[in-house]
C-alpha cells in the first residue's frame, strides 16, 4: 500500500515535470519572441522619430538672426535698411566655470560697460544653458571693440562679431509710417510659442508702423553654427553652419522723396500731409509731424528721450495722418455740394449771403458777406449761408452716405496697427450717442463741417482723390498698382460744378489765391478749411493767444487740374487757417511732385528760418537729450 | 567530435559550445563598454575583462565538481549568503539610498545577489528530500515558503524591489517544476493580481514613481522619466543597422544614462542597430535553451529542478532588463546579465553557469545512466 501511490506519483512526477517544462520553455520563447518584435518595432518603424529626437539631443544651434528686409519705395529708394555694426556676446559654456567672473570683469573694463548692465549680464550669465550665448554690448565703438578683439585669447567664451543694426535714412520723417524695432518683450516671447530666435542677442523685432504689421515678411529665417553638445551642454566639435536667409525686401507705393519733402516742409508746425496718386490710390506720402527718430528707438531709447517725446504738446508719438481726428470744417464742402445736386438741387440757384442764415431764433454767421452766389461761388468763396440753406432744404440724412461714400468716417484696408474712424454724424447716430433728436441746427453746422464731425487726413485725401478723379481709389501702400480704381457712380456733370468751384478757390478770387503753383501750365484746385478748437465768443475765432486753443488749418486739394492724378491733404493743427497755414505745404509738396529743384530751393530758404534742416533739428533734439539726461544724472 | 583527433581529451570535453556564448555575450559587453568610455578601456571595459575572464576559469573549475560537492555545499551557501545579507541590513554601505553592500575595498559585494542561485539551489534540494507523496501536503509548501520568505523579507527592507522579485521569481519556478499543485500557482496569481494596489500603497516614492512614469514615460521626459526616453532613443534611432561602432551619440554625449550598466541594451542597439540587439537576444536565448536541455536531460531531481531555476534565473534578468530599456516596464534596477557592469551580477551569472556546466558534464560523462539517487 505504502510503495503504489509512491510509484504513480513518480511516473505522474515525470509526466508533470515534462509538462510543465514545455510550458516554461513555450513562456520563455514567447518572452524572446516579444522583445525582439519590440525592437525591430522601436529600431525599425519607430527609426525615423526616434532619430530626429537623437539628433535635437546632439547638434545645438547657436542661433545668427537673419538679416532684417530692406523697406524701400517705389522707385527702390530705401527707406529702413540695416547698417552693420559691432558688437560683443560671451559663452559661457565656452569658458572654464571659475574663471567667469574674471573674465566678465576684464571685459566689462574693457567695453566700458556700467553696473546696470554688468548685473543683467550676471544674471543672464548664471540662468543659460546648452551653449546660448548672452549679450554683452552691441553697437560697440571700433576702439573698444579692437580692445577686446586683441584680448581674446585671455578671454575664453567672448565672442566679437559683426552685427546688424536698423536705419532708417530719414528718421524722424518716416517714423510714424515705419514704426521702429527692438529686443521682444517677455509677452512676445511668449505670444510666439517661446521662439528662441526672439531671444536671441542680437535680434530685433517689429514695434510700431509698418516695422510691426510686417513682421513676418520682413524677419526671415534664421542661419546658425550647429554644434555637437554634451547632455552637459559642453561643446564637442563643430557642425556645418545652417546659412540664414534674410528677410524679404518690401517695396511700398510711397515716393520717399516727396514724403521726406512733406515732413520737412511742415518745419516747426505739427501736422499731417498725405499725398495719393487719385488714380489709382497709391499712398505717395503719408508724412505726420513732429515725430519720434526711428533710428533713436532701434538702439533702444533712453529714459529721458521718451519722456521729452511724452511731455511735447504737439505729440510726436501720434501719428496724425491716421490716429489724430480734426473737425473737417470748410473742407468738406465739395463733398456737401455733390450731395446736394444728387438730391435735386440746381448748381446754378442763387442764394443771397446776408453775412448770416437765420433758422429760427439762432442767426449762423458768414464769414463774410458774399451776397447772391451759386455752387460754384460759394465752393469758391467757402460761402457758409449757401450751405446753411441748401443743407437744411435738403437734409443731413441725405448728405451723410456721400460723406460715407467719398471716403469720410471709413477705415481703409491698409497695413497699420491703428487707424481711426472718426464720426461723419446723422440722425441715427446722434439717437445711439446722445439719445438725443437731430435738429437743423445740427443738420446746419455738419453742412459746414463743424459740430459734430470729426475725421483723420487720410480719409481727406481719399475725399479729395475721388472728386479730382470721379473714381473709387483705395488707399494702398504696399506695392506698386498701376491700374485706375473703377468710376465713381456720380454723374460727371456734377464732379464738374465742384471741380470748377475747387478751381477757383485757387486760380480765381478765391480763398487760396496765394497758393497757385508755380507753373504757368499746371495748376491745383483745392478747397480750404479752417476748423474751431473750441467756441470762442466775439470775433476772436481763435485766430490768436494761446497755441493750443487756435483754429486747425485745413486744405485738401489736387493737380493738375486738366486731368488730376494727384490729391493731397494738408492739416496743420492751430494754424490758424486753411489758406494760410495748410495751403502753402500742399502748394510746396505738390510742386515738388512736378519740379524737385525748384520745391528744394523754396524749402532751403525757409529751413534756414526754422532753426536748420529737419537732420539738423533732429542733431539738436539729441544733443538737448544728452544735456537734459546729464544734467540730472 | 573532429576536434577530438587534435586536441587533449580534457580540453575537447569542455561545454565549449555555452563556453562560446558566454563568450560572445560577454565580449559584446565588453565591446560596448569601451564604446560608451569614448572609445577607451578605462574606466570599465577593462576591468570587466578582467572580472569576467576570472569568473569564466571559476566557472569552468566549477563544472568538474560533482553533483554531491554542490549538494553539500548548498546548505552551507544559503546560511553564508543569509548571514551576510543580516549584516548588510545591520551595518549597511549607504549607496543611492539603499543600504545593498558590503564594501570589500576591491569590490562592492552585494548578497543580495548572491540570493538568486543560492535559493534555487536550496529549494531543489529540499524538493529532492522531499518525499514525492507529500507533494500535495502542506510542509511541501511552509519550509520552501519560510526558505524564500525570509531573505526576501531582508532584501525588501534593503530596498530592493528588483532583486526581491527576481529571487521570489527564481523560487516560484522552482516550486512549480518540483510538482506543487497547479491550483497553488493560479490562485497566488490572481491574488497577487488583487494585491497590487495594496503594494502601491506600501511602495517607496521613488519606486512609485517609477511605476508612474512606465505607465506614461512622455509625461515627464526631463525629470523622472527621462532614464526610459533616452533609452528609447537610443534604440529606436540605431536603425536596422545602427550607427556604427563607437559612434552613438546617444550614449557618447551621455544623453543615455547609465549606458555603463543598467542601460548597456540601449547602447549597445544604438551603435548596432536591430541586427546587433537580435544577435545578443538570440546569443541568450541558446544559453538559456542550453540550460533547459540541462535540465530536461540531467539524472537527479536535484539537477533537473537546480538547472530550470538557474536558467530562469538568467531568463529573469535578461527579460526584465530588456523590457526596462524598452519602456515595457517600470525601471527596476536590474542589469543585463554578462553584458552590464558590474562585478556581482558577473559572479552570479557565471556561478549559475558553473553550476549548470558540472550538471552538463555529469550528463555527458554517463548519458545513458538513469536517476538513480533518489
Amino acid at each position: 500500500m505504502k510503495r503504489r501511490p509512491l510509484r504513480i506519483t513518480k511516473t505522474m512526477q515525470r509526466q508533470t515535470f515534462s509538462r510543465r517544462m514545455m510550458l516554461v520553455g513555450g513562456i520563455q520563447a514567447t518572452f524572446g519572441g516579444l522583445l525582439v518584435a519590440r525592437l525591430g518595432y522601436l529600431s525599425v518603424s519607430q527609426n525615423q522619430y526616434y532619430r530626429t529626437l537623437a539628433e535635437d539631443n546632439r547638434v545645438q544651434m547657436i542661433i545668427v538672426p537673419p538679416r532684417r528686409g530692406w523697406i524701400v519705395d517705389r522707385h527702390g529708394k530705401p527707406i529702413a535698411i540695416n547698417r552693420s555694426d559691432f558688437r560683443v556676446d560671451f559663452i559661457p559654456d565656452q569658458a572654464p566655470e571659475d574663471q567667469i567672473d574674471t573674465i566678465l570683469d576684464k571685459v566689462g573694463a574693457l567695453l566700458e560697460l556700467d553696473p546696470d548692465t554688468m548685473e543683467r549680464i550676471r544674471a543672464e550669465v548664471a540662468s543659460k544653458t546648452g551653449y546660448q550665448p548672452v549679450q554683452l554690448a552691441e553697437n560697440v565703438p571700433f576702439d573698444r571693440y579692437a580692445a577686446v578683439t586683441v584680448r581674446l585669447p585671455e578671454l575664453p567664451g567672448v565672442q566679437p562679431m559683426r552685427g546688424f543694426s536698423r536705419y532708417y535714412p530719414a528718421g524722424p520723417a518716416v517714423g510714424h509710417l515705419v514704426g521702429y524695432v527692438g529686443a521682444a518683450s517677455r509677452e512676445e516671447y511668449v505670444a510666439e510659442e517661446k521662439n528662441p530666435l526672439l531671444v536671441t542677442p542680437g535680434f530685433k523685432i517689429g514695434k510700431e508702423g509698418l516695422e510691426e504689421v510686417l513682421e513676418q515678411d520682413l524677419r526671415g529665417q534664421p542661419g546658425g553654427q550647429r554644434v555637437e553638445v554634451t547632455a552637459r551642454g559642453k561643446l564637442v566639435r563643430e557642425l556645418e553652419p545652417k546659412p540664414d536667409r534674410s528677410g524679404e525686401t518690401v517695396q511700398l507705393a510711397l515716393d520717399a522723396g516727396l514724403h521726406e519733402y512733406a515732413a520737412r516742409r511742415m518745419g516747426l508746425e505739427s501736422g499731417a500731409c498725405v499725398v495719393l496718386d487719385c488714380l489709382t490710390g497709391e499712398i505717395l506720402c503719408i508724412a505726420s509731424m513732429p515725430a519720434y527718430d526711428p533710428n533713436s528707438f532701434s538702439d533702444g531709447i533712453g529714459r529721458t528721450e521718451w519722456r521729452l517725446l511724452t511731455e511735447n504738446e504737439r505729440r510726436p508719438l501720434v501719428n496724425k495722418t491716421l490716429n489724430a481726428l480734426y473737425p473737417p470744417g470748410s473742407t468738406v464742402k465739395p463733398m456737401v455740394a455733390l450731395a446736394l445736386q444728387k438730391h435735386g438741387v440746381d448748381p446754378t440757384e442763387r442764394v443771397n449771403c446776408p453775412g448770416g442764415y437765420q433758422l429760427g431764433n439762432r442767426f449762423f454767421r458768414c464769414l463774410g458777406r458774399h451776397g447772391p452766389v451759386d455752387m460754384n461761388r460759394a465752393i469758391a468763396k467757402s460761402c457758409n449761408t449757401y450751405f446753411y440753406s441748401m443743407g437744411h432744404r435738403v437734409g443731413y440724412e441725405n448728405i451723410a452716405p456721400m460723406a460715407h461714400y467719398l471716403g469720410l468716417g471709413e477705415t481703409f484696408d491698409l497695413p497699420v496697427v491703428s487707424q481711426s474712424y472718426g464720426t461723419v454724424p446723422d440722425p441715427d447716430w446722434k439717437l445711439r450717442k446722445f439719445d438725443q433728436k437731430w435738429t437743423s441746427a445740427d443738420t446746419l453746422n455738419a453742412s459746414i463741417g463743424q459740430g459734430y464731425m470729426i475725421l483723420n487726413p487720410i480719409q481727406l485725401a481719399v475725399m479729395a482723390g475721388r472728386i479730382a478723379s470721379g473714381r473709387l481709389i483705395q488707399p494702398k501702400l504696399i506695392g506698386v498698382h498701376p491700374k485706375p480704381a473703377p468710376l465713381l457712380d456720380i454723374p460727371k456733370e456734377h464732379l464738374d460744378v465742384v471741380r470748377g468751384g475747387m478751381w477757383q478757390v485757387v486760380n480765381g478770387d478765391g480763398t487760396a489765391g496765394a497758393s497757385r503753383l508755380p507753373f504757368p501750365d499746371i495748376q491745383m484746385g483745392g478747397k480750404t478749411g479752417t476748423a474751431q478748437v473750441r467756441r470762442i465768443s466775439g470775433g476772436q475765432r481763435g485766430q490768436g493767444g494761446e497755441w493750443k486753443y487756435r483754429d486747425h488749418g485745413l486744405f485738401v486739394g489736387f493737380a493738375p487740374v486738366s486731368s488730376p492724378r494727384f490729391s493731397v491733404s494738408v492739416v496743420i493743427e492751430h494754424g490758424m487757417g486753411g489758406s494760410r497755414a495748410a495751403a502753402p505745404v500742399a502748394r510746396d509738396v505738390l510742386t515738388y511732385l512736378f519740379d524737385r529743384e525748384l520745391a528744394m530751393r523754396n524749402l532751403e530758404a525757409m529751413e534756414a528760418n526754422w532753426g536748420g534742416s529737419l537732420a539738423e533739428r533732429t542733431e539738436q533734439f539729441q544733443r538737448q537729450v544728452l544735456a537734459v539726461s546729464e544734467a540730472n544724472a | 567530435m573532429l576536434l577530438s583527433s587534435v586536441v587533449p581529451r580534457p580540453l575537447a570535453l569542455l561545454p565549449w559550445k555555452v563556453i562560446l556564448l558566454v563568450l560572445a555575450i560577454g565580449g559584446m559587453g565588453i565591446a560596448t563598454l569601451y564604446s560608451t568610455a569614448g572609445g577607451s578601456v578605462e574606466p570599465w571595459a577593462l576591468r570587466q575583462g578582467l572580472i569576467f575572464i576570472t569568473v569564466l576559469l571559476a566557472a569552468i573549475g566549477m563544472s568538474y565538481m560533482p553533483e554531491r560537492w554542490i549538494k553539500t555545499l548548498t546548505p552551507l551557501a544559503y546560511a553564508g549568503v543569509f548571514l551576510l545579507l543580516i549584516l548588510v541590513e545591520a551595518m549597511g554601505h549607504i549607496g543611492k539610498g539603499a543600504q545593498r553592500w558590503i564594501d570589500l575595498g576591491f569590490m562592492k559585494l552585494q548578497p543580495s545577489e548572491f540570493m538568486k542561485p543560492v535559493i534555487v539551489l536550496v529549494l531543489a534540494r529540499f524538493y529532492e528530500l522531499l518525499p514525492l507523496g507529500d507533494l500535495r501536503k502542506l510542509r511541501a509548501l511552509w519550509p520552501a515558503a519560510l526558505l524564500v520568505g525570509a531573505p526576501v523579507g531582508l532584501i525588501l527592507l534593503q530596498p530592493d524591489l528588483g532583486t526581491a522579485l527576481a529571487v521570489l521569481f527564481a523560487a516560484v519556478v522552482v516550486m512549480f517544476m518540483a510538482g506543487l499543485p497547479l491550483w497553488y500557482f493560479v490562485g497566488g496569481g490572481l491574488a497577487v493580481l488583487a494585491a497590487l494596489p495594496l503594494a502601491y500603497a506600501f511602495m517607496h516614492d521613488y519606486q512609485r514613481r517609477r511605476v508612474l512614469i512606465f505607465l506614461d514615460p512622455e509625461a515627464d521626459p526631463l525629470g523622472a522619466g527621462y532614464h526610459v526616453s533616452q533609452s528609447k532613443i537610443a534604440i529606436g534611432s540605431g536603425g536596422t543597422w545602427g550607427k556604427g561602432y563607437l559612434n552613438g551619440s546617444q550614449s557618447h554625449l551621455q544623453y543615455l544614462p547609465e549606458g555603463h550598466t543598467d542601460f548597456i541594451f540601449s547602447a549597445m542597439v544604438e551603435e548596432w542597430g536591430l541586427v546587433g540587439g537580435t544577435v545578443l537576444i538570440l546569443a541568450f536565448a541558446g544559453l538559456i535553451a542550453w540550460g533547459l536541455n540541462v535540465a530536461r536531460k540531467a539524472h537527479s531531481r536535484f539537477g533537473k529542478l537546480a538547472a530550470v531555476g538557474l536558467t530562469s534565473n538568467i531568463f529573469f534578468y535578461v527579460g526584465v532588463n530588456l523590457m526596462m530599456v524598452m519602456g515595457m516596464a517600470p525601471v527596476v534596477g536590474i542589469p543585463l546579465p554578462l553584458v552590464s557592469f558590474g562585478g556581482s551580477a558577473v559572479m552570479t551569472v557565471m556561478l549559475s553557469i558553473g553550476v549548470l556546466m558540472s550538471f552538463d558534464r555529469q550528463i555527458r560523462l554517463a548519458p545513458r545512466r538513469p536517476a538513480q539517487t533518489d
